[in-house]
């Protein structure tokens, strides 16, 4: 039981990790990139490109893959999310579910439908481990793992609170056109912030590629949990974000433990639960305070309600 | 008035509009407006509601770009600056629906506004923040959630907000509505201190008593147009500005 709770809490250190850049993105930008799964696995695509053709080790590959996932999050929101979003707030999701598309394709086509993993490439990490009391084993890479999602959280938390380009996004995510007569230039705090975004996803994308195998087609699970984990932690601050990981990891081992079968099933339902909790018992739009979720959702309940 | 940090230039205009025009669709809110001042100057707008007032101060702090017409500030032509470099440039202007960054303590919106408004280090921003705070009386509510303000402190935010990024002149948009009398004394109180230390002001009111204790000069626009433009009670006095408010030929 103890190491099911041990091994429940890692893993929703991963979980936390890769919601860290949609959370971000989510509840700071306002954008729900629904490309988030398929970017982190294309960063994770491009770390094994690196080591299995030049035989550099994945740590050292991030070195080359940060700076290209920032370069590619800063036009990202210049040239795709800035445009769709003078159309509404409908049209970022639609687009970055196209992105998506694109995204897992392009992988298909250029890199076939074999599972890969950066696992052969990182030695012994991938499967070294702690013995604990108990003969519990704690796996030395997830370890690793929760330890970066618990940097690159605290860190983002750090930056939008203390430092003047963290305010300046947060002004510019709030009201751009206000921010504007503060002097802002609020293109250029949203594609620096888009940029951080897409950092984060390819640290993600590297340990998911670690930890496990991925194809062209798995950027759509990746997103889900990483939507379960940023909805479960809700908008108030991004460390919310890393209980909302570790409630979904927990809810999976503990599913997996009642059923062999209940791994996703255990996730989802805790999920929902937590959903429906906020809708209809404390009235808190999960949004957090930003402008139309509250009455949106107020809508959604009225709906609902009728329709019992 | 006593104009001490600034230096004058007479003759020159220090902010000007000449043939501002703007049309949304069909209609036309601002039709040719020509519209000048010296540094220092402080200004009042009045007119009756859908005058284009609001339009103008918008043109003005480059919320849009007007039609046709140019905009000078400070001896450069801003008209195709964004908001954002008109602002690090001192031309400032407030919303008339006070739109505080809700997430943020008033502490930190107007810090924000210290820190971008023209790039200074943080100790100056600091207390840039400070001096803004205690101008505007807001220093006992620094460290609420703007979203917990009322009204009256919404609308010094907004006026503490624009002051942080250390303006040479300000566009204020009816900054005195909703206001009681006593209110309202405060606000004139702090606008008198911001003319003191030589910040230019444009201010569209309604309440046209509290202008006049802080203008010298009043403009009336009506229909998109300005009809009026002189010492405030000559303005107040005129013929075209009184059918203007009251429809009607003066008694």
């Amino acid at each position: 039981m103890i190491d099911t709770l041990i091994q429940g809490v890692l893993l929703g250190g991963y979980y936390a990790g890769i919601a860290c850049g949609l959370s971000f993105m989510f509840f700071v930008m306002r954008i729900i990139n629904l490309a988030h799964g398929s970017l982190a696995v294309a960063a994770a695509y491009g770390l094994w490109l690196l080591a299995s053709t030049f035989g550099i080790s994945p740590f050292v590959g991030l070195l080359i893959i940060l700076p290209v996932m920032a370069v590619a999050g800063w036009i990202l929101q210049l040239y795709l999310l800035e445009r769709s979003a003078r159309g509404g707030a409908l049209l970022p999701i639609l687009t970055t579910f196209g992105l998506a598309i694109v995204i897992d394709n392009l992988m298909f086509e250029q890199f076939g439908a074999d599972t890969r993993s950066l696992a052969p490439f990182i030695g012994s990490l991938s499967y070294d481990s702690w013995e604990l009391p108990g003969s519990i084993y704690v796996g030395k890479l997830a370890v690793m793992t929760m330890a970066t999602a618990i940097a690159l959280l605290g860190g983002l938390q750090f930056f939008l609170s203390r430092f003047a380009l963290g305010r300046a996004i947060r002004a510019t995510a709030e009201d751009p056109d206000t921010a504007g007569l503060v002097g802002i230039d609020a293109r250029t705090a949203n594609a620096l912030a888009a940029a951080i975004a897409m950092v984060t996803v390819g640290i993600a994308g590297a340990f998911l590629g670690m930890r496990a195998t991925f194809d062209p087609y798995s950027g759509g699970p990746q997103l889900l949990f990483a939507f379960e984990a940023a909805v479960i932690g809700g908008a108030g601050s991004l460390w919310g974000t890393l209980i909302g990981g570790i409630v979904l990891g927990l809810a999976q081992s503990l599913g997996a433990q009642v059923h062999p079968q209940g791994f996703l099933i255990g996730g989802h339902a805790v999920f929902l639960a937590v959903l429906f909790a906020r809708l209809f018992l404390t009235g808190l739009p999960f949004l957090g305070k930003g402008g139309f979720s509250r009455t949106g959702l107020a809508k959604i309940r009225a709906a609902i309600r009728s329709t019992l | 008035m006593q104009i001490a940090t600034h230096e004058q230039r007479p003759g020159h205009a220090f902010l000007s509009a000449s043939g501002i025009h703007k049309r949304f669709g069909a209609l036309v809110v601002l039709d040719n407006v020509d519209f000048s001042m010296g540094q220092s100057d402080a200004i009042g707008i009045v007119g009756p509601n859908g005058a284009g007032k609001t339009t103008l101060l918008s043109a003005l702090a480059g919320a849009f770009p007007p039609n046709f017409g140019t905009i000078t500030f400070d001896g450069r032509n801003v008209t195709a600056l964004s908001a954002a470099e008109r602002c690090r440039s001192g031309l400032v202007r407030t919303h008339q629906v006070p739109k505080p960054f809700s997430g943020m303590t008033t502490f930190e919106n107007v810090f924000v506004a210290a820190a971008h408004g023209s790039a200074v280090g943080r100790d100056e921003a600091y207390e840039r923040v400070i001096d803004s705070l205690t101008l505007c009386g807001m220093l006992g509510v620094a460290n609420r959630q703007a979203d917990t303000l009322g009204l009256l402190d919404r609308k010094r935010l907004e006026l503490a907000r624009a002051l942080a990024t250390r303006p040479k002149l300000m566009l204020l948009d009816e900054i005195g509505g909703g206001l009681t009398d006593a209110e309202a004394g405060e606000l004139v109180t702090t606008i008198l201190e911001l003319r003191r230390r030589g910040i230019g002001i444009v201010w569209i009111e309604h309440i046209v008593h509290i202008l006049l204790q802080v203008t010298e000069r009043l403009i009336c626009m009506d229909a998109g147009r300005i009809i009026a433009d002189g010492a405030p009670r000559a303005v107040m006095a005129d013929a075209g500005v009184v059918k203007a408010y009251l429809g009607g030929t003066p008694a």
